[in-house]
């Protein structure tokens, strides 16, 4: 069981969730994630961990309305309710190094769990540099928070609605073209982003990790359900990532494995698939 | 003296239960239980009981059955085995106690598995299978217990009576290991697993669900910081191989283990009732041919696909699941497609699965071990049409407490290096079952748990007279 402290719409599909889960909170590492079970009947669903407090016992998690797990979470939970089961924290930690510097790129709801990356490569002394972006200026997430933390801040918004119009592959093409120092890059959101992110820094031969978001049953390296190729390598996301060297991940194959369901989550919703919510 | 044939265990119809998650073997009734008992000879050097990987004592509790005292019977399997309703339904009893029983040499092998199964579902309904006596003066001392499969449940219940604090620590929502989330519900119905825990608790054993050793805590942890003066490592083989073919990416393709995840712990067969989906193909091709193949193809039909095949690259004698499960899969409609080794998998411009390549195999001269090995006829590449691949070819050992445990020595496939009594390489952690020694059986993991508990109860009896 796992109590909601506190509930936070962030924008418009979009909440933050504070629960209490002593020790993740005590464990956790930038980088890790949960998995929730919402009830007992419910799926089991990885969120990562965007925040935690160690002394107080507590997580945040940053949860966008995708289906119909993510908009039960969201919708049918409020604070003081408890989650059934959550389990962690599970992954490989970020690699965390004093690497000079590193560059965070976050997109959409990518950038709470970029946050806690970005904060510890700062407090190792890195010269953080963050691009966050989100197709509107509504979407973009956790701007102040990441600005406390980083060298540099950079918003992009699709649409030109705030900061830099474009995407945040953009400013970091100039920076590379400008043969500015970037050592690392860390990249978090949509996949096309990432699989942009990796294309953009790989003339540049700038380590770049990204971490991706599989579908997934344990957690625990069990099921194989979570499998990537990477590298030509099948790898298991939840015990080998969740993050890989972007520049050998097979993104077309990520972004049809996530389609697998995609018919029984049609029914799930009850559209059968006709309207535009699973798009 | 006059010869009886041994008792069929009855069962739904293939044609009916081919459709149901139901139990497929309904177990004997009293009368025919008393009958099949009767056929024991007793022998004074009883074959079967070394056949039973924990000796229990055969034709004692078969007696007791003639004899229509239940309680009795019970209790001498006890001694023994903590899960005879578990194991009386999926020990390969044709390769243990029933291989080795004298009356198989001429005729037909007393039942003694069905007769196991009836003795603890007869002490489960009428309430007298309370495990054993409850717990012996508190020894005042905490032992971890990772995993709750059948090694660890057997281990916690073993040391739990003999009067230490002990505390199990399972990465899934619900306890109970394969036995919950990987053999399905039509043969081994999950009321029964969960009997045995509740048992178990009964008697004080905790069980805190949601604990990943390795992550949650590390065994390091338990025992320096959290108080455990022993732990006990029981975590199974979980890490599904693959065959590493081209298209094992496609969607529709499973690994077992996450197909019967879905279906077994998630409840996918009751989707959307149940939230999690699986995906159900029209034609599936399950590759591989142990119980675990049998499981998942079994599960395929249920779930409604039209043709479910078996590809195995050996004969159909070599098969290495139970008989009894090859047997009940073919009568409900599994098409056995042996000798035949997939080489690629084929899949549309969506990234779905579409068929299955295969490459024709022939068996050899036996070899010194006496196996036949396969041999590829060459040229022999062919398609199977197929829009689903369940690969169940296997698993290795999980990583994740190896890897977060300096100077835990593990071989080369990665099991840990334990011996007959589980101790490992580091004082005070013990390990046993699938994660030892590969994956194997319910009865030997429990009987390794049952062992590990007497190592750790005189590690900590000889520990507690230094201190
Ligand atoms: C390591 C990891 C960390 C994650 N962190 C976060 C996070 O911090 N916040 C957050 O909101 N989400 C996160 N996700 C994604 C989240 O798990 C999915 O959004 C969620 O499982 C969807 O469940 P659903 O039932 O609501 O949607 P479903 O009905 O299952 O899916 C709806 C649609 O969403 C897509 N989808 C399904 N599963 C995923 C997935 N795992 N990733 C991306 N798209 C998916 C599919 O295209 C699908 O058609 C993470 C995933 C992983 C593996
Ligand atoms: C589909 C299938 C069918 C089978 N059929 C038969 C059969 O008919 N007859 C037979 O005798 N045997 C059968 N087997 C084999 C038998 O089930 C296993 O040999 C047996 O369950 C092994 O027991 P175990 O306790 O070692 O491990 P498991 O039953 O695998 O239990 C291990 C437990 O540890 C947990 N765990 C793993 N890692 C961690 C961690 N880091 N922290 C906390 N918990 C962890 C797991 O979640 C799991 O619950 C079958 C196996 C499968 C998969
Ligand atoms: S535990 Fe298994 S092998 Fe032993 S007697 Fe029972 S059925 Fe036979
Ligand atoms: S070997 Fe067969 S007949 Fe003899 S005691 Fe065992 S079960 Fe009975
Ligand atoms: S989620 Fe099952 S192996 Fe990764």
């Amino acid at each position: 069981m796992a109590k909601i402290l506190s509930k936070t719409q962030v924008s418009p599909a979009v909440y933050e969730l504070v629960v209490e889960a002593p020790l993740i909170a005590r464990k956790c590492h930038p980088g890790q994630f949960v998995i929730v079970l919402s009830d007992p009947e419910s799926e089991r669903v990885p969120f990562t961990i965007a925040d935690f407090d160690r002394e107080a016992g507590h997580i945040t998690m940053i949860i966008q309305e995708v289906g119909n797990t993510s908009r039960h979470i969201c919708e049918d939970f409020g604070v003081g309710d408890e989650l059934e089961n959550i389990v962690g924290p599970l992954g490989r930690p970020s690699e965390m190094k004093k690497f000079g510097t590193v560059v965070c790129v976050g997109g959409g709801i990518g950038v709470a769990p970029v946050y806690p990356i970005a904060r510890a490569y700062k407090e190792l002394g890195n010269k953080v540099i963050s691009i966050i972006g989100g197709r509107t200026k509504e979407l973009v997430l956790w701007e102040d928070k990441m600005r406390a933390v980083s060298d540099e801040l950079i918003v992009c918004t699709d649409d030109g609605s705030y900061g830099r119009k474009g995407f945040v592959t953009q400013p970091l093409q100039e920076m590379l073209e400008k043969g500015e120092q970037v050592d690392y890059v860390i990249t978090i959101g949509p996949v096309v982003m990432m699989r942009n992110v990796a294309r953009t820094t790989e003339p540049f031969h700038v380590y770049t990790a990204a971490s991706l978001n599989t579908i997934m049953v344990d957690g625990t390296g069990m099921c194989g359900g979570c499998r990537v190729l990477v590298g030509g390598e099948n790898k298991f996301a939840c015990v080998d990532g969740p993050e890989f060297d972007a520049h050998k991940v097979d993104f077309a194959n990520l972004m049809q494995r996530q389609q697998m369901y995609k018919t029984q989550e049609s029914i799930e919703w009850g559209c059968g698939g006709d309207c535009k919510c699973l798009k | 003296m006059l010869k009886v044939n041994r008792h069929v265990m009855p069962e739904q119809p293939a044609e009916v239960r081919r459709h149901n998650f139901e139990e497929v073997a309904l177990g004997f009734d009293e009368d025919t239980a008393v009958e099949e008992a009767q056929r024991c000879l007793n022998c004074p050097k009883p074959r079967c009981v070394g056949g039973c990987p924990v000796n229990i004592y055969i034709p004692r509790f078969i007696h007791a059955v003639a004899e229509r005292d239940f309680q009795e019977a019970i209790r001498i399997i006890k001694e023994k085995s903590s899960l005879p309703a578990v194991c009386g339904r999926v020990c390969p009893q044709e390769k243990q106690c029933e291989g080795q029983c004298v009356l198989g040499i001429k005729g037909q092998s007393v039942a003694i598995g069905a007769l196991e199964r009836f003795v603890a579902d007869y002490a489960r309904e009428h309430g007298f299978d309370e495990t054993a006596q409850p717990p012996a003066e508190p020894k005042g001392k905490k032992v971890a217990i990772i995993g709750s499969g059948p090694t660890g449940l057997s281990c916690a219940g073993a040391l739990r009576q003999k009067g230490y604090e002990v505390t199990i620590f399972e990465a899934f929502h619900i306890p109970g290991g394969v036995l919950m989330y990987g053999i399905p519900q039509f043969r081994l119905p999950k009321e029964i697993v969960q009997h045995e825990i509740d048992g178990l608790k009964k008697m004080g054993v905790h069980i805190e669900t949601n604990m990943v050793i390795g992550r949650t805590f590390t065994i390091d942890e338990l025992l320096h910081e959290e108080g455990y003066a022993a732990v006990y490592i029981g975590t199974g083989a979980g890490l599904p191989h693959f065959m590493h073919i081209e298209g094992e990416d496609l969607n529709g393709v499973y690994a077992a283990n996450e197909f019967l995840t879905r279906v077994n712990l998630m409840k996918a067969y009751t989707f959307p009732q149940a939230a999690t989906p699986v995906y159900a193909g029209k034609k599936v091709a399950v590759v591989g041919g142990g119980n675990v193949a049998m499981d998942a193809a079994r599960t395929a039909l249920r779930l409604g696909s039209e043709k479910v095949y078996i590809v195995y690259r050996r004969g159909e004698d070599e098969l290495p699941a139970r008989k009894e499960e090859v047997a009940h899969a073919k009568a409900e409609g599994v098409e056995f497609y042996v000798l035949n080794n997939p080489v690629r998998i084929l899949g549309n411009d969506k990234g779905w699965v579409t068929g299955l390549e295969c490459v024709k195999m022939e068996l050899g001269e036996p070899d010194a071990s006496g196996r036949r090995s396969p041999h590829v006829l060459e040229g022999s590449n062919h398609i199977l049409p197929v829009d689903e691949v369940v690969m169940s070819i296997g698993q290795g050992a999980n990583p994740l407490i190896s890897d977060t445990t300096p100077h835990l020595e593990i071989n080369r496939k990665g099991n840990i290096v334990a011996t007959e009594d589980g101790a490992t390489s580091i004082p005070g952690v013990f390990a046993g079952g699938d994660i030892v020694t590969g994956a194997a059986t319910v009865i030997s993991a429990m009987g390794a748990g049952k062992r590990a508990a007497e190592a750790i109860d005189a590690y900590l009896t000889k520990e507690g007279a230094h201190a």
